[in-house]
């Protein structure tokens, strides 16, 4: 079986060629991206013992973004579930409504560092493009966002705000026209262009440098969150559970980031994977149903696919979670079974929806009701000394037309 | 033993001319009519790349991606590709082919079986787009045990030492990318800076045989024929396209292109 090693950053965990575990990750990529990438690979190496460096992201994460985010006990839904204490770390309180702030702000001041005008990205659910527009205006540079046709059709409010700031949007058409292509196209661009142009992969995805920038941002979840466990409870709960969903998995990396060396039996950590409409063969879930590991996106990873190697169509009512492949590190997490990874079906997610915003003053996206679906599963199941917390790692306001077309209301 | 792809080279230098490599997608659009194309342009080229197409190709541009998605839409497995070069090589049993695609096909079929399929099939070489220098290394040793050419990508973003390495761990053959673009683009570089960048390989290992792509078309072909070869793949495949949507026949379209683009390099 894998092993984790103790005391070395999960990202770090890497061998000589960028493999987790020898099995997941690397640099599985076209020779013109070599130089570009072992540029940025140097270049972050520094910055990231870089005392000013640092001292910059934690002044725009304080000031910009909003750190900390709130850490709340949702009562209700504890009292209703009858089981184990459940909290929310609510991420969507960050400016722009989602966990993909840390990761844009990080490769904004990167791109500047780097001397670099123009940034582009990926995005599928439209947040991490909206928050690279963002970053991008804050700082600047001129930027591009690469994303499905499907998904501006059914992200509307997402790609107005991009507009608002000033990016492009460049709506992709090949395949799925889901972020599965997006990332594609924006690779493709990237390739043409790495001269001038600084590239932001959206999630923990992608050659090792853009998984390593990713979840060396959205750690800045892990490390607020652990204070406020000290605040709450005196220290970390005897009993946690975090529970997060996964797409890529850029927000599980950053909600787990402080927490892997734990205990599982003190911390489990547990992934909630798309498991796509219930009367579907169709998903994006590929560690719960045991995807063979591919080559995506110029990494090694659990990947829907066929047997002659052909990305697997994905369904799923979340577009952030509609993607074929996931992060090698949470390939690692599973093979190493530090954390625990299931699904939830679209129907679940809206019930939980359903259920969390009727109870709280929280509206979760349909990416973290994937999470909510989870807890509320197992809550009632549990003891009363056991602590739930869940990432509510988007704000729903994107997905209010999807949400009033399925249920019937918005809140 | 010398490869057919050293001996085509050897033949074109003869002949004082670059060689000419076309890209033609396996199975575009079918299965019969790709491995018709071939035949039919056979005669005119040097050396036939053939793609194997894949879903998530991150380094091909509209045209070549066009072409995959048609292929793979009509069906294409990647044991039916090993079929049609068997096919093929029947009636041009010395004509070098070299089969590219990425890693992740010759991953899930497994390297090993992936080697011996294309030595059934008399694979002359293989391009993996995304295995590069040095993790390529491993996988290059197996091919050249099985003699099967490994043939590596240099771009202008190699640096110099990188080039030297790349250079002393190559086969018969290395892949000159024109400039930064995927496949398809148009060649936004000058032929002479891309001829200067083509010296500094030969220079490091003069016998070499370099072959230049990516931008090549019936336009710029006549540019660069100072070099060892060179490959046109996306014009070729957008002519395939052409033909398909106006409903002519793809392989006479085909074997016309190739034909003048042949007459440009003599």
């Amino acid at each position: 079986m894998l092993k984790l090693k103790k005391g070395v950053l999960l990202i770090d965990q890497h061998d000589k060629n960028y493999m987790y575990g020898g099995k997941f990750g690397g640099n599985f990529i076209p020779e013109t991206l070599k130089k570009p990438i072992e540029d940025l690979t140097n270049l972050f190496g520094r910055l990231r013992y870089d005392k000013n460096f640092i001292k910059e992201r934690d002044y725009y994460f304080k000031n910009y973004v909003g750190a900390p985010t709130p850490f709340i006990k949702l009562e209700n839904l504890t009292k209703h579930l009858g089981g184990a204490q459940v909290y929310a770390k609510v991420v969507s309180k960050a400016n722009g409504g989602a966990h993909k702030i840390y990761n844009a702000v990080v490769h904004a001041l990167i791109c500047k560092r780097a001397g670099k005008k123009y940034i582009v990205g990926d995005t599928g659910a439209g947040y991490a493009g909206k928050m690279l527009s963002m970053a991008a205006k804050k700082f600047g540079l001129k930027c591009k966002i690469f994303m499905g046709a499907k998904d501006i059709k059914r992200q509307k409010p997402n790609c107005d705000a991009m507009r608002k700031n000033g990016a492009e949007i460049v709506p992709v058409y090949s395949g799925s026209q889901t972020l599965v292509d997006a990332v594609s196209e924006c690779m493709r661009y990237w390739v043409s262009n790495c001269d001038t142009t600084h590239m932001a992969v959206g999630s923990t995805v992608g050659p090792n440098i853009f998984i390593k920038i990713c979840a060396w941002s959205t750690a800045q979840i892990s490390r607020e969150l652990i204070v406020q466990l000290k605040e709450e409870f005196g220290g970390v709960p005897k009993k946690l559970k975090l529970i997060n969903c996964v797409g890529g998995g850029s927000s599980a990396a950053g909600f787990w980031n402080e927490f892997i060396d734990y205990n599982k039996s003190q911390v489990e950590l547990i992934g909630v994977e798309a498991g796509g409409p219930k009367n579907s063969k169709l998903h994006a879930a590929p560690l719960t149903f045991g995807s063979k590991i591919g080559i995506l996106h110029g990494a090694a990873q659990y990947v829907i696919q066929d047997k002659d190697g052909q990305i697997g169509e994905t369904s799923s009512i979340s577009a952030g979670l509609d993607y074929p492949g996931i992060s090698p590190l949470h390939c690692f997490l599973k093979d190493t079974k530090r954390a625990r990874y299931t699904s939830a079906s679209d129907e679940e997610a809206l019930q939980a929806y359903k259920l969390v915003s009727k109870l709280e003053d929280l509206s979760p996206s349909l990416e973290p009701s994937h999470a909510f679906a989870e807890a509320i599963k197992i809550a009632p199941k549990l003891s009363k000394d056991t602590i739930i917390c869940v990432n509510s790692c988007g704000d729903a306001k994107k997905d209010r037309a999807i949400i009033t077309k399925r249920l019937g209301f918005f809140r | 033993m010398i490869s057919k792809i050293n001996l085509a080279f050897s033949q074109c230098k003869k002949e004082n001319r670059p060689a000419l490599l076309t890209y033609t997608v396996a199975g575009d659009n079918t299965k019969k009519k790709s491995l018709e194309i071939l035949n039919a342009i056979a005669p005119y080229v040097d050396i036939l790349e053939i793609g194997i197409p894949h879903n998530t190709p991150v380094a091909d541009g509209g045209q070549i991606q066009t072409s995959a998605y048609r292929a793979i839409k009509n069906g294409i497995k990647v044991k039916d590709i090993f079929k049609i070069v068997k096919q093929f090589k029947k009636n041009n049993l010395n004509k070098p082919v070299i089969l590219m695609g990425y890693y992740n096909t010759i991953f899930q079929l497994g390297e090993r079986s992936f080697l011996k399929h294309c030595k059934r099939s008399d694979v002359d070489g293989l391009i993996v787009v995304d295995l590069p220098w040095p993790e390529n290394k491993n996988f290059a040793n197996k091919c050249k045990k099985q003699s099967i050419n490994f043939i590596q990508l240099l771009s202008p973003t190699t640096s110099d030492i990188r080039m030297k390495n790349i250079i002393k761990d190559s086969h018969d053959m290395v892949y000159y990318i024109s400039m930064l673009s995927t496949t398809g683009g148009r060649l936004k570089v000058s032929a002479k800076e891309i001829l200067k960048n083509y010296n500094k390989i030969k220079k490091i290992n003069p016998k070499q045989n370099v072959v230049i792509g990516f931008g090549i078309t019936e336009k710029t072909i006549s540019s660069l024929t100072k070099a060892d070869g060179l490959v046109v793949g996306s014009a070729l495949c957008k002519t395939i396209s052409g033909a398909l949507s106006r409903g002519t026949n793809p392989v006479r379209t085909a074997e016309n292109m190739v034909k003048k683009l042949r007459s440009k390099i003599i």
